[in-house]
């Protein structure tokens, strides 16, 4: 794994690593702010944050093109602000309201956004996987491998990688070659389990072995190391339908989901955790090099603050859906004679009862 | 109109609709090389080639999920299930996935998917290959499921399925593949969602599905000759279920007899009678029936398997029971 502070940054473009940082503090000021609005009612259900996983988010969104395709899992409101998603709409979204990027329908977990080619996020555990590898397939249908053939990328958890959808999905690609990068994002728990109980392999990567299908772990702190693993990968998938099973390695700083008060952990994690933190580590990488000056990232925190205040006003003031509207979107073509009755309502078989 | 088979409506389905749209293709195990278990694929994979007709592995949860998220991009994949037994191994993608993307999604994906899968018992295949699972689907909003009984059908509600942009499930029979009616030459799209009324009569209704649909039919026309009139209704569909037909029919008859290959308890004739009784409650003159399967594992044992599904006996005593001579 390569030692974050050793990435060469003279080689990057200025503007680009201070856009990288920006959009990592973003993630982190969204994300602190959902926690916050999480314990203030004004999110339900569950809700998992990507706090501590920025440089993945934007090292992997990074490598992605336009015409690419992602699917994600159920920690995803990072990767849907850095494809390009309006953090008004992703916020309205976790308050279940009209302007959300699914309509108040998905929530947290459940974030769509065709536009940026976000097929959204998944709340059981491995079921992107088949569907990535079928857009994958559909990708192969339509286009000719080539080096501006779109690509599609699955993210998946590190505990996902003990399931059957996994395995079969891994086999499909590599048998069919399809153009998809699978990334195991590995925050070294599932739920409340390390990766070394839960995976007979936990150097999770090698599970490609069997499908024959290159795989490599990388740093996940580092943004610049996960996004050029994935372009990598990416690169093989358009140009020779060759699938990829990538491992980013980092650390989720807070629990589960916001209820998860992570006892589990021990004062030494704790420790690890505040010493390899990606947000700040980044920054002073940056600031050292000299690609960023204390007050430009300073004015960028204040910029993202001041953007995930908008996006927190936006959401409030979003309406709630309309209860007219709980059967709408349930069927592409809703189909004549389908019961429409809330609880309560007679079931209409037609004429006098 | 031309006389043909269950199995070679299907196939010309296929055949004409993979001919008709580009994006239609066809995903499922042994479907090409073997030319399908049942041979309903026969000759597609030698006339469309690899990448329209698509072998699979063993692995119904991937190569289902590989359809629904080829649906989501826009392809119209016609997975075959070798049989619905099989499907439980998918049924986390299908329920999961192909009924809930649309609305997850606030609108902004389709999953013009179908499923064809078929059911049935009395092959002696014993239990865990013998079962009417179709219900388990039919409770889900965001699936249709439809269930030909005729070739016709077959024909029809295959064609209208693929044409979806909805997920279909087609629920098939084996014990329907070989038999043979009229089709409609040319161009057939049936619409979903409609009942069909197989004969009409005014002492009873029997209502019926896929292979149980057949044998009310059957037993309708032998009790004509002992002058019991019953009306035989084919639901065709059970997601969405025409109950306005159903119910229309029996304030007419005033009676209900409801048959299904499938376990009697939460079963579609639980589902048919409530909407019975709190539909057409004032027109009922005896209690509605069901005639279902034995709620049991399906026995291997010739006997056993006979004794435990519905026939035309089962049908015929019940009809009489409800019916004053």
């Amino acid at each position: 794994m390569t030692d974050p502070a050793g990435t060469d940054l003279t080689r990057e473009d200025p503007a680009v690593l201070r856009e990288y940082y920006r959009q990592m503090a973003l993630i982190r000021a969204f994300e602190l702010r959902a926690a916050e609005m999480y314990t203030r009612a004004k999110i339900g259900g569950y809700c998992h944050l990507n706090l501590g996983e920025e440089a993945t988010v934007v090292g992997l969104s990074a490598a992605l093109r336009g015409e690419d395709y992602l699917f994600a899992t159920y920690r995803e409101h990072g990767y849907a602000l850095a494809r390009g998603a309006d953090p008004g709409r992703v916020m309205a979204e976790l308050f279940g309201r009209t302007d959300g990027l699914s309509r108040g329908r998905g929530g947290s977990m459940h974030l769509f956004d065709t536009d940026n080619r976000l097929l959204g996020g998944y709340g059981i555990v491995g079921g992107q996987i088949p569907l990535a590898t079928g857009a994958a397939f559909a990708l192969a249908y339509k286009n000719a491998p080539g080096p501006d053939a779109p690509a599609v990328m699955c993210l998946l958890g590190d505990a996902t990688t003990n399931i059957g959808a996994f395995h079969e999905s891994l086999n499909l690609a590599a048998l069919w070659r399809l153009p998809a990068v699978y990334v195991i994002v590995n925050n070294q728990l599932g739920m409340g389990t390390p990766v070394d109980a839960a995976s007979a392999e936990p150097e999770l990567w090698k599970r490609g072995c069997s499908y024959r299908m290159p795989g490599q772990r990388v740093d996940g702190n580092d943004v610049l190391t996960v996004r050029d693993a994935a372009r990598a990968a990416l690169d093989r998938a358009r140009a020779e339908h060759q699938p990829t099973l990538l491992e980013t390695i980092s650390y989720r700083l807070r629990g589960h989901s916001v209820v998860d008060p992570a006892r589990y952990r021990t004062a030494e994690d704790t420790e690890r955790l505040r010493r390899e933190d990606p947000l700040p580590a980044f920054r002073a990488q940056l600031v050292d090099s000299g690609v960023l000056d204390d007050k430009t990232a300073v004015d960028i925190e204040a910029d993202v603050d001041k953007a995930v205040a908008a996006a927190v006003d936006f959401a409030d003031a979003s309406p709630a859906p309309d209860v007219t509207t709980l059967f709408d979107h349930v069927y592409t073509n809703p189909p004549p004679g389908m019961y429409r009755g809330l609880p309560g309502d007679p079931v209409n078989g037609g004429g006098p009862a | 109109m031309t006389v043909i088979s269950y199995r070679q409506a299907l196939h010309d389905t296929l055949r004409a609709e993979l001919r008709r749209d580009e994006n239609v293709l066809l995903i499922g195990e042994e479907i090409g090389v073997f030319e399908g278990s049942y041979k309903i694929t026969a000759g597609l994979l030698a006339e469309f080639g690899p990448r329209r007709v698509r072998d699979t592995p063993i692995c119904e949860e991937g190569f289902t999920g590989v359809a629904i998220g080829a649906a989501m991009m826009g392809l119209r994949p016609v997975v075959e299930i070798m049989t619905i037994n099989f499907s439980l191994l998918a049924i986390d993608q299908i329920v999961n996935n192909a009924a809930k993307l649309r609305s997850l999604s606030g609108g902004q994906v389709s999953v013009p998917l179908v499923i064809r899968t078929p059911g049935g018992g009395g092959q002696q295949l014993s239990a865990t290959h013998s079962q009417n699972l179709e219900v388990f689907y039919a409770h889900v909003p965001g699936l249709k499921v439809v269930a030909p009984a005729t070739p016709a059908d077959a024909k029809g509600l295959l064609a209208a399925a693929i044409r979806d942009d909805d997920p279909v499930l087609v629920l098939e029979n084996l014990a329907l593949y070989n038999t043979k009616g009229e089709v409609p030459d040319g161009e057939h799209v049936a619409e979903t969602g409609r009942a069909a009324v197989l004969k009409p009569g005014w002492d009873v209704t029997i209502v019926g599905y896929s292979r149980a649909a057949v044998i009310a039919l059957d037993v309708a026309r032998r009790l004509e000759g002992d002058g019991i009139s019953a009306e035989v209704v084919d639901l065709r569909s059970l997601r969405p279920l025409d109950r306005d037909t159903v119910c229309a029919s029996v304030r007419k008859t005033s009676r209900a007899v409801i048959v299904e290959d499938g376990w009697l308890s939460y079963g579609t004739g639980a589902e048919i009678a409530a909407t019975i009784q709190e539909s057409a409650f004032d027109y009922l003159d005896a209690p509605v029936r069901r005639v279902a399967a034995a709620e049991v594992p399906l026995p291997y044992a010739k006997p056993l398997e006979l004794a435990a599904l519905p026939d035309a006996g089962a049908i015929t005593r019940v009809v009489r029971e409800v019916v004053p001579r």
